[in-house]
């Protein structure tokens, strides 16, 4: 067994024993991290694997919140068949993104800025017509019980979190030894290179995209799920989407735990700023703090740090 | 084997290739010369599906394929290298292969393998784990071709692979040129080093303002002094002479 | 199907919005057709420029317009300064990667904003706010009319700095060909920070045109950013007379959206232009190349 396989099993394994020993703060705190990452990782494959940077990720996750509670809601369907349809909503929403914007050569700044007027779109549309119940919201009505996908005790949302990110790092490990991955790598690091070596590079950016976008709808339900109540400015407002491209950015995009060290160093500094509104008085509003703090790691970590805090993991045992 | 048959691309108002027309049968090693600007690396990308052509067709191993997408090209055979290398910088030489490597398996293992035996032809066995982005010229230039070769090509295309690289590099890159061409590998190659192109091409053809306008032996071109004299600059015929 | 004297009016009223729209996307075009960045910051800048007009009006009394020349110039030299500090540092490589750090920079503007003046918002009450002049069916907000003008007037005078000064010539220098006007001795690094500092002035006058009749709150950059890019793409990444056209297009839009979708639906049309624009002409009506 390699030390990382190693480290792995350890992490894994003090993942699963956590929640039993942790009290409900921390567990939820905990599920937040994975769940955070888990969408995080459905950007990183895009953006960070692929370079596909987005900035509306959340269309994806908005579809798939809304799909899953409107299925529920309004037609009776149960939330775990609901999830399939989710994710099967937002790999085709991602599927009709990737193909408009790809076929017209959008590259770069311009596709980044084409997901966030998506978004934009659908936002504006969840906010308008009557099947989303507009500004209001949608309720899932509480019934906890695990065939309703809802739970008393917070320890097993918090195993579904972690399930889902031990998925998403498996999917993210795959694409570091596989074809699919290495032509996705090829593909951020020179697209005229990569279709010269006979990679269709429009096809691979499609199905990565319908991939990344069938993973976050996932998320969306997940959240729609935990809270039991989404609107259109949570699922489909530009603060998710900052979210999961900052945790992927922070903790190492293209990396297979990028978004989940990223995840956990911005849940550490929203802990912290949290501690410290609550010992320094003047400072009792604390998430434009934490904001302030992930917006300048953004700055230095995209200027000093391309491959995030993992660089500076990875760096180390090269000189030791 | 390629047959290119008066090929035209503009860019706005700009003939940048101007129905030019030429052959590569199998086995031989082709040279395309010209002074800069005369549409060389235009009509590279016009043959390997980089740019569509405004008019002429391509055909390769007696089907047509002009105007078809690069990945369409490469599966037919043909593949291409870039003057300006383009390594994938943030990976290592030798992921850079096998992404070659895996246009003709989607197994990890045997893609690497025949990375490997690439780098070996190439002479990179030893920066297998060098990242692309550290490479130096002549290295960026091997790998350009390496990652061709993985693709397993029956034609390579090669854009000026020798232009940057001292004369011991030149030598080195010959010798592998040869070597691939005696492995089974036919290979047109655009240069402005003409004493490569002398030594390595047995026919050489000579396009100017995206015309041909000569086409023999490099002996043959050599001889052809005021053409070649007027079409390539002051000076030119005494360079290839020499 | 509505009275056409309500449509009138909608459509003045857009016309008066573009003004200011103006405004703002030829301050981003400006940025982009010298830097070659997109400015992902430039709500967030002019949300800034809005609270300095805000608090000029609230702590020392001076009405936005009176204003004007102290604000421009301050947020020109803040525009120069966060040039030459920050994003002048990071400004090569992949253009995605400047797009962040102008996302970062406005994560940061934002939050710093919340944090320090909290999350209400903040209107200026000027006598004049509530005057109306009548044109036909139409009743225009007297401070929207004054914007309009000063806005036009304010790019016009750009416009002919741009084409007249050394300075300006020496920017459509440096926007056509970089590394030529570094050859003929121009200092390419300070014309960058020069132009970035013009393209946040620009900001500076809109916030004071805007205030009068508008509000603004930390998150009132948003409400800008998609607007000006918008504008700025449907008239031609860096094509100063696209900017100006495309910001009449989209206040009428705008405004025209309000009045047949309603006020939430309405703001769909903007995004649809851009989305459209991107996917079908990139370029833009003026623009050469993307």
């Amino acid at each position: 067994m390699s030390r990382q396989a190693l480290l792995c099993a350890l992490g894994l394994a003090a993942a699963v024993i956590y929640p039993l020993v942790a009290p409900n703060y921390l567990i939820n705190i905990g599920m937040m991290v994975f769940f955070v990452a888990f969408i995080g990782q459905s950007w990183n494959i895009a953006g960070g694997f692929a370079g596909q940077t987005s900035f509306g990720h959340v269309v994806f996750f908005g579809t798939g919140a809304y799909t899953s509670t409107i299925l529920q809601v309004t037609y009776g369907w149960n939330p775990w068949l609901a999830w399939p349809a989710a994710m099967l909503a937002g790999g085709i929403v991602g599927w009709v993104i990737a193909f408009l914007s790809f076929r017209a050569g959008l590259r770069g700044s311009y596709f980044a800025l084409i997901t966030l007027a998506f978004a934009e779109v659908f936002r504006i549309l969840a906010n308008s017509v009557p099947f989303t119940r507009g500004g209001l919201g949608m309720l899932i009505k509480a019934d906890q019980r695990p065939i309703n996908f809802q739970f008393k005790e917070p320890i097993w949302i918090y195993y579904i979190a972690l399930a889902l990110c031990v998925i998403s790092l498996l999917i993210a490990w795959q694409l570091t030894r596989n074809r699919f991955g290495a032509r996705l790598v090829a593909i951020r690091e020179n697209e005229d290179a990569a279709r010269a070596l006979g990679i269709d590079v429009f096809a691979e950016k499609v199905k990565v995209l319908t991939l990344s976008g069938a993973m976050c709808a996932a998320g969306g339900t997940f959240y729609a799920q935990k809270y039991l109540y989404i609107d259109p400015s949570i699922a489909f407002g530009v603060d998710k989407s900052v979210e999961m491209l900052l945790v992927s950015m922070v903790g190492g995009a293209g990396t297979i735990f990028g978004p989940l060290i990223g995840s956990v160093a911005l849940t550490a500094i929203n802990e912290i700023t949290r501690w410290l509104a609550s010992v320094v008085p003047a400072l009792k509003n604390v998430q434009p703090l934490s904001l302030v703090v992930y917006g300048i790691m953004l700055v230095l970590i995209v200027a000093r740090l391309p491959d995030g805090l993992m660089g500076l993991f990875r760096r180390k045992p090269r000189h030791a | 084997m390629l047959e290119v048959r008066e090929l035209s691309k503009s860019f706005g108002g700009l003939k940048a290739v101007d129905q030019a027309s030429l052959d590569v049968r199998q086995g031989e090693i082709v040279g395309l010369i010209g002074p800069n600007g005369a549409g060389k690396t235009t009509l590279f990308a016009a043959i390997a599906g980089f740019h569509a052509p405004d008019a002429g067709h391509v055909a390769f191993e007696g089907k047509d394929i002009t105007g078809l997408a690069p990945h369409r090209i490469c599966a037919a055979g043909m593949v291409r290298t870039f003057q300006i290398t383009q390594p994938f910088a943030k990976i290592s030489v030798r992921e850079n292969i096998m992404v070659g490597a895996y246009f003709r398996t989607a197994d990890r293992k045997l893609a690497e393998r025949e990375a490997e035996a690439v780098a070996g032809i190439v002479g990179m066995a030893g920066q297998l784990d060098q990242m692309g982005a550290d490479l130096t010229v002549a290295g960026r230039k091997r790998l350009e071709l390496a990652r061709a070769l993985a693709t397993g090509p029956r034609l390579l295309l090669l854009d000026e692979v020798m232009a940057g690289l001292n004369p011991t590099e030149i030598t080195e890159i010959v010798q592998v040129i040869r070597e691939i061409r005696n492995s089974g590998i036919t290979i047109l190659l655009i240069e402005h080093v003409m004493q490569a192109v002398t030594s390595l091409a047995e026919r050489v053809y000579v396009l100017n303002q995206g015309r041909m306008i000569a086409e023999g032996t490099p002996a043959a071109i050599a001889e052809n002094a005021q053409v070649v004299e007027a079409y390539l600059g002051h000076g030119a015929a005494k360079v290839l002479r020499a | 199907m509505l009275d056409p004297q309500i449509i009138f009016a909608g459509v003045l009223n857009g016309l008066l919005a573009g003004g200011i729209y103006v405004l703002v996307a030829v301050g981003l075009t400006l940025i982009y057709g010298v830097l070659h960045i997109i400015n992902f910051a430039h709500g967030s800048l002019l949300m800034l420029a809005m609270y300095a007009v805000f608090f000029l009006w609230r702590l020392i009394g001076i009405d936005p317009y009176v204003a004007l020349p102290v604000v421009i110039a301050g947020a020109f030299v803040f525009g120069f300064v966060l040039y030459r500090l920050v994003i002048g540092r990071f400004s090569h490589g992949r253009d995605e990667n400047i797009l962040l750090i102008t996302l970062g920079l406005s994560i940061v503007i934002d939050n710093v904003a919340l944090l320090f003046f909290g999350g209400d918002t903040q209107t200026i009450d000027v006598p004049y706010a509530g005057s109306f002049v009548e044109l036909g069916a139409a009743f225009l907000p007297l401070p929207k009319l004054i914007s309009f003008g000063a806005s036009l007037l304010i790019c016009a005078i750009l416009g002919l700095y741009m084409a007249k000064s050394d300075t300006g010539k020496a920017i459509r220098a440096v926007a056509k060909e970089r590394q030529g006007a570094r050859l003929v001795g121009i200092d390419v690094d300070n014309i960058f920070a020069i132009s970035y500092g013009i393209g946040i002035a620009c900001l500076g006058a809109a916030a004071c045109l805007l205030m009068p009749s508008y509000y603004v709150t930390p998150t009132s950059g948003h409400a800008f950013v998609l607007v000006a890019f918008t504008i700025v793409v449907l008239g031609g990444m860096g094509s100063f007379i696209g900017a100006a056209v495309g910001g009449f297009i989209i206040g009428i839009t705008e405004a025209l959206g309000g009045l047949f979708l309603g006020e939430q639906l309405g703001q769909i049309g903007i995004s649809l232009i851009f989305i459209l624009i991107l996917l079908l002409k990139p370029t833009g009506l003026f623009g050469s190349k993307a």
